[in-house]
């Protein structure tokens, strides 16, 4: 049977070996956490304590009133030691605040425990999520129950839940699907009654076939109707987008969300999130990080505290070889490259990856010889040598019109690209310069 | 200009010392740091040593010189057919080609005092190419001008590889058929050449023997080479094994190859159908000339063909369309090197033309 996905993209490879099979493991308490005050897409939270501030284990420590925002939990016992800029994994410095611990056990500061969740109503639910500071765990860290609340003139019919974990190395999502099949399908069967949508599926890419196995079962022995769906493995599988037309045959129009489709997409790490805050009342502490890379000395996935040093879920994982060359978080497509190991595991890590090599960019980028590798991977059918060309050129208007706000950013161009040019950058370049513009035009 | 190209990957990049030494001339000259030791093998401070890039962190093993030492590889089979026919001239015809080719690229980018782009391949290639499209009883000094025009003019003039709009050998067959169209029409037979140090027949090519005579040639010479012709274009089978093993390198776009023959098999098949006496059948035309090597070899070329895959459909058609033409009805037997040069000239407007739809752009 040939299995369903979406046109074009690349096979960067698997590496997934390294912590496939490794079981879930609680990461010990962090004496300190860093807990950055905005996690999410959206408007920034004020923080609710100061320097001496006594906090337990799921009390919210920052907030906002603005709709598209997501509140921050403490995610140990301790003193508030500081709220100051600290360094932050996804560059430059953020307001954290940092929490000393005091205790060798966790305060729980819960949030009231809905058993009976099947009788409460969508809004009480999707304020339950909003409460526990729950945001997209793939990645893009965009307020969930925003998501879970389209516009009325947007019915939405179908909710796919994404397994696809495509980025290599990571194993997070796969294990959580193996280790923790309920709590994902309570999740995702909350995450539906919010949304009143009937149709419920679940890509997964055929590398896991364990979980896919194990998930089928799981629903058939629960009674539901969710259907798996095995995708071919390929990159950028588990990019909304692509997921979207590789299972439903859909193709999210330009500019648009996956709502204008009827779709909503959520990552696993969301589901287990979403069950745990309704029917535990546990807000967003902790999260699956995959520790992995040829550059660690026991790649494992652990169940960290958001705020926890990278330094610490590392040496929990026998500290990095001594020839380590490069760490960053999230995937080796879309992670991003890090130089301090303390800045802490937020929301949206999914994977810490130390590797040997520094596998790309320590190579020249010669002259694009036309060869069109770029244009037969784009997923979004774009020309991206074009796009880097205008973009190097400073072509803006240009560079708009031959639809370069409809990158991806998935890297696939510079993945392939045989003369090693920096497609992806360039074109990222250009997206900021063409949005800067845009808004100039708009004041 | 290149520095302010540049400016981002580079500030990137630099955050670490580069691997590749630099070039000679205006490319930033690095200060020569004494060879420390690691002191990662010291003391472990992963604050200092890691290496910051933008994501994408994976890439691919194919580079430019593996791709083009690759088409090298494939093209061998062909030069040791050219060798077994036509003899030491043809060897000797090719090498002077690769020298000179070689050797005006180095020139070249001494003058434009750039990065050396020699190792990558691709002026070996194009000096490769361009001896196995020149008739085998070529002088060696009028080989060896049109190599040279080939990379100085065709190539190098452009801003070197990746910037020129034609494809340089065939620019170069073409500037030596322009300059001595009588040596560039006589052809050796390949029996009476081979190894013997005489002066050798001359006969004529199988599409000049149709062309002008009305004589067809049997597909089994055809097939394995038998026949007149330029050094690389005698034998179908050798030049058939190379480039579909390009195709299964993917370092050819199969589309291109498929599209020109099988253009030049349904327009030559039409022609024939109409009048089977005055014009040759459609697998005559697959086999001979230089069809075989154009399809494979150099309407291939990379950096002259179109991006998209649609454009390349539209770039083979077209070059298979006006092959025929020049076949039958123009003034040459053979035109194999205009249909490519003519279509190359058209790439950019077909990479215009053919830009895919946007994922989700409605039609």
């Amino acid at each position: 049977m040939r299995l369903s996905t979406f046109k074009k993209g690349v096979h960067p490879g698997n590496y997934k070996h390294f912590t496939s099979l490794k079981v879930i493991e609680k990461l010990p308490l962090p004496n300190d956490v860093f807990i950055p005050l905005q996690q999410h897409i959206g408007a920034p939270n004020t923080a609710l304590v100061k320097k001496g501030d006594q906090v337990r284990t799921g009390q919210i420590i920052g907030s906002t009133s603005a709709r598209v925002s997501s509140p921050v939990h403490a995610t140990i016992t301790g003193i508030v030691k500081d709220v100051a800029p600290f360094r932050h994994p996804i560059g430059g410095k953020a307001q954290m605040i940092h929490i000393r611990r005091t205790g060798d056990e966790d305060e729980w500061d819960l949030l009231p425990a809905f058993t009976d969740w099947q009788a409460r109503s969508a809004e009480e639910l999707n304020l339950r999520i909003h409460e526990a500071g729950i945001v997209g765990l793939g990645g893009a860290a965009f307020p969930t129950h925003v998501k879970l609340a389209p516009p009325k003139d947007k019915p939405i019919d179908s909710f796919i839940l994404n397994g696809c974990e495509c980025e290599p190395y990571l194993t997070a999502d796969h294990r959580a699907m193996v280790e923790m099949t309920d709590k994902v399908l309570t999740g995702m069967s909350i995450i539906m009654k919010i949304l009143g949508v009937q149709q419920g599926y679940i890509g997964i890419e055929n590398n896991k076939l364990d979980a896919i196995d194990v998930m089928r079962d799981a629903i058939r022995r629960a009674g539901l109707d969710f259907i798996v769906v095995p995708l071919q493995t390929k990159y950028p599988q588990g990019a909304e987008k692509m997921l979207i037309q590789a299972i439903l045959r859909r193709q999210v129009p330009v500019g648009g969300l996956p709502m204008d489709v009827g779709t909503v997409v959520n990552n696993i790490g969301t589901a287990i999130a979403v069950a745990e805050a309704v029917t535990e009342g546990k807000p967003l502490v902790q999260r699956i990080v995959t520790v992995t890379g040829d550059g660690i000395r026991e790649p494992r996935n652990v169940l960290a505290r958001i705020g926890t040093p990278f330094k610490q879920a590392l040496e929990y994982c026998g500290g990095t070889n001594a020839d380590t060359a490069q760490v960053f978080m999230g995937g080796p497509m879309m992670g991003i490259a890090q130089f301090d190991l303390n800045v802490p595991i937020i929301k949206a890590t999914s994977g810490i990856i130390c590797t040997k090599q520094a596998i790309r960019n320590t190579v020249q980028s010669g002259p694009c010889i036309r060869c069109g590798s770029c244009v037969r991977v784009c997923p979004m059918f774009l020309l991206p040598t074009r796009l880097t060309r205008l973009s190097e050129k400073g072509y803006w208007d240009d560079a708009e019109k031959s639809g370069i706000l409809n990158c991806v950013e998935c890297g696939s161009c510079a993945f392939i690209c045989p003369s090693h040019i920096p497609l992806v950058q360039w074109i990222r370049v250009g997206k900021l310069r063409v949005n800067e513009r845009k808004r100039k035009k708009a004041a | 200009m290149k520095g302010s190209e540049k400016k981002l990957p580079e500030t990137m990049d630099n955050q670490h010392k580069p691997q590749t030494p630099p070039g000679p001339g205006r490319s930033t000259p690095v200060k020569k740091e004494k060879p420390k030791k690691d002191p990662r093998k010291k003391l472990f401070r992963p604050e200092r040593m890691l290496i910051l890039a933008s994501s994408p962190h994976l890439g691919t093993t194919d580079s430019v010189p593996k791709i083009m030492w690759t088409v090298i590889a494939a093209l061998a089979p062909t030069v040791v057919m050219a060798v077994y026919y036509f003899g030491w001239p043809a060897l000797r015809t090719i090498l002077a080609c690769v020298a000179a080719a070689v050797v005006t690229e180095l020139i070249m980018n001494y003058v434009k005092r750039e990065r050396l782009t020699v190792v990558d391949g691709s002026a070996v290639i194009t000096g490769l190419l361009l001896a196995l499209t020149l008739p085998p009883s070529l002088s060696l000094d009028r080989s060896i001008l049109g190599s040279i025009f080939a990379i100085a003019i065709g190539k190098q003039i452009f801003g070197g590889l990746g910037y020129n709009i034609f494809n340089p050998a065939l620019l170069g067959r073409a500037f030596l058929q322009a300059s001595f169209p009588v040596a560039m029409t006589t052809w050796t037979n390949p029996n009476t050449a081979r190894f013997a140090n005489i002066d050798a027949l001359s006969t004529a090519t199988p599409l000049g023997a149709f062309k002008f005579e009305k004589i067809t040639t049997d597909y089994t010479s055809l097939f394995f080479g038998n026949s007149g012709g330029s050094l690389g274009e005698t034998s179908a089978l050798v030049i058939l094994a190379g480039g579909i093993f390009l195709l299964l390198k993917k370092y050819a776009d199969w589309r291109i190859p498929a599209s020109f023959l099988g253009t030049v098999f349904i327009v030559g098949g039409i022609f024939w159908l109409i009048n089977p006496s005055q014009y040759p059948d459609p697998v005559f035309h697959l086999l001979s000339g230089g069809l075989m090597l154009g399809a494979f070899f150099m309407a291939t070329d990379m950096v002259t063909s179109p991006i998209t895959s649609a454009g390349c459909w539209i770039f083979g058609s077209g070059a298979g369309i006006l092959l025929v033409l020049i076949r039958l009805f123009g003034g040459l037997p053979e035109g194999v090197m205009y249909s490519i040069l003519l279509m190359n000239a058209v790439t950019p407007l077909i990479n215009r033309y053919t830009r895919p739809r946007v994922f989700g752009e409605l039609t």
